[in-house]
């Protein structure tokens, strides 16, 4: 482990070496927008929204994977940043059927907010409509896989946080989709301890509690990050209460 | 948003409201901008809408606010109609602007909506799926307005808001540039 020293929106910075930008955007107040990112949870590069651009890089890199390098010049919210940005919600939305306004997590949605966030008037590429399934076979949750953005926390917090891997990612390219065990009605997967932990981390209304109405789910993410703290250093630290708990 | 030209001062702003492929809820909320309605009454000419009686969409609008997605062929044309007779057209609504609850039909085909409307699930009468050539048909696919037409402005909201319709309506009537609060900022 070593101390770099970098400029991020012509900011001077300095974090460790083993750290990824997004850490050290985030530690000096530059916020860097982020969909399949969780605190706690390993970083997989996967929904490009935190893509940077690095002088001398013909190469956008995603921050929350990427590393920092001594001298490095990083710019996280340049015209053309903003517009891939842009664009990648608007295939998101594209490549679901997401219907907001009738959706459990309307106006909870790490989505929505996004779409709010990068500017987003209208969806400039044709809608697929794509024909996809709802899984309700669970006795408490239901996957609804039409409003699914593929970031995969579902995956990552089953077998990193809860250690029962009962999700995982099946197909290729736009054909991708969440499946459980062996792809087999989530119901019938014995793996799963009904934890409910993929529901929480879910930044859609992919996943929600059976029973839930519309706009009517709130997700809490904080605790992953807490839990893995107090497993990984046993310190139990940091906020486990999110913004609007009482 | 684009700006739009300011309106001409040679006469009131001429202004529309089209209901298509919606359910109204976006004209029931600009109903509730209430007493703003008499102040907006004193300053534009209301060309055509679904509360005023005008059969024909006129020439020659200013603004027309359309809800609903483009859903069966009159719809269709009426949105052609529309662009070709506004100067500025806004899709009013998630319905026009994203397809929303009018385009939760597009998992069925044609046929299998009809049947399950008219067949499967129809109680009482004898089930019969319409066929009156009177009668719009169906596209394949309800889809939002801009994939027809240009748009020049979104107003998001299942439905907007009244506060939001009035921000954005006195705007565009003044000839002002649209640019609404961050609130309504938002998608779906």
């Amino acid at each position: 482990m070593a101390i770099v020293t970098l400029t991020i929106d012509g900011l001077a910075v300095s974090g460790r070496d083993d750290e990824t930008l997004l850490s050290i955007a985030r530690q000096h107040g530059v916020e860097i927008p982020t969909l399949c990112h969780l605190d706690g949870l390993t970083d997989v590069g996967a929904c490009r929204l935190c893509l940077l651009e690095v002088e001398g890089s013909t190469r956008l890199l995603p921050a929350c994977t990427a590393k920092p390098v001594e001298g490095m010049v990083v710019h996280t919210s340049t015209p053309k940043l903003q517009r891939y940005r842009r664009m990648i919600i608007e295939m998101l939305a594209s490549e679901g059927n997401h219907h907001c306004a009738v959706c459990v997590s309307h106006e909870h949605c790490e989505l929505q907010r996004l779409a709010g966030s990068v500017g987003l008037q209208s969806v400039r590429v044709p809608y697929l409509y794509p024909d996809k399934k709802l899984d309700a076979t669970h006795p408490l949750f239901v996957m609804d896989h039409n409003r699914c953005v593929l970031c995969t926390r579902c995956v990552r917090v089953c077998h990193e946080v809860e250690g029962a891997h009962t999700w995982d990612v099946g197909f290729r390219g736009i054909k991708s989709e969440i499946v459980a065990g062996l792809r087999v009605p989530w119901g019938d997967v014995e793996s799963c301890t009904s934890c409910g932990k993929c529901v929480s981390v879910c930044p859609t209304g992919a996943l929600f509690a059976k029973g839930a109405t519309v706009a009517a789910m709130e997700k809490r993410t904080a605790f992953v990050k807490y839990l893995v703290t107090a497993r990984r250093s046993k310190e139990w630290v940091g906020d486990i209460l999110e913004e609007g708990d009482e | 948003m684009t700006a739009i030209d300011p309106a001409p001062v040679t006469r009131r702003p001429r202004v529309a409201t089209a209901w298509l492929g919606g359910c109204s809820g976006c004209h029931m909320s600009f109903l509730d901008m209430d007493e703003r309605l008499i102040e907006l009454a004193g300053k534009i000419d209301l060309v055509y809408s679904p509360i005023a009686d005008v059969k024909v969409f006129p020439a020659d609008v200013d603004v027309t606010l359309v809800e609903g997605a483009v859903t069966n062929d009159e719809n269709e044309h009426a949105a052609r109609t529309i662009r070709r007779n506004s100067r500025f057209v806004v899709s009013f609504g998630d319905c026009a602007t994203a397809g929303n609850v009018t385009a939760m039909r597009n998992r069925f085909t044609r046929e299998e909506l009809l049947q399950l409307a008219y067949v499967d699930l129809a109680r009482g009468e004898i089930p019969t799926i319409p066929n009156d050539t009177t009668l719009a048909k169906l596209l394949v696919r309800a889809r939002p307005l801009h994939e027809f037409v240009p748009v020049d402005a979104f107003l998001h909201g299942c439905p907007p808001s009244a506060d939001e319709i009035w921000l954005a309506v006195s705007a565009l009537v003044e000839g002002r540039k649209l640019e609404l609060p961050a609130a309504y900022q938002r998608y779906g």
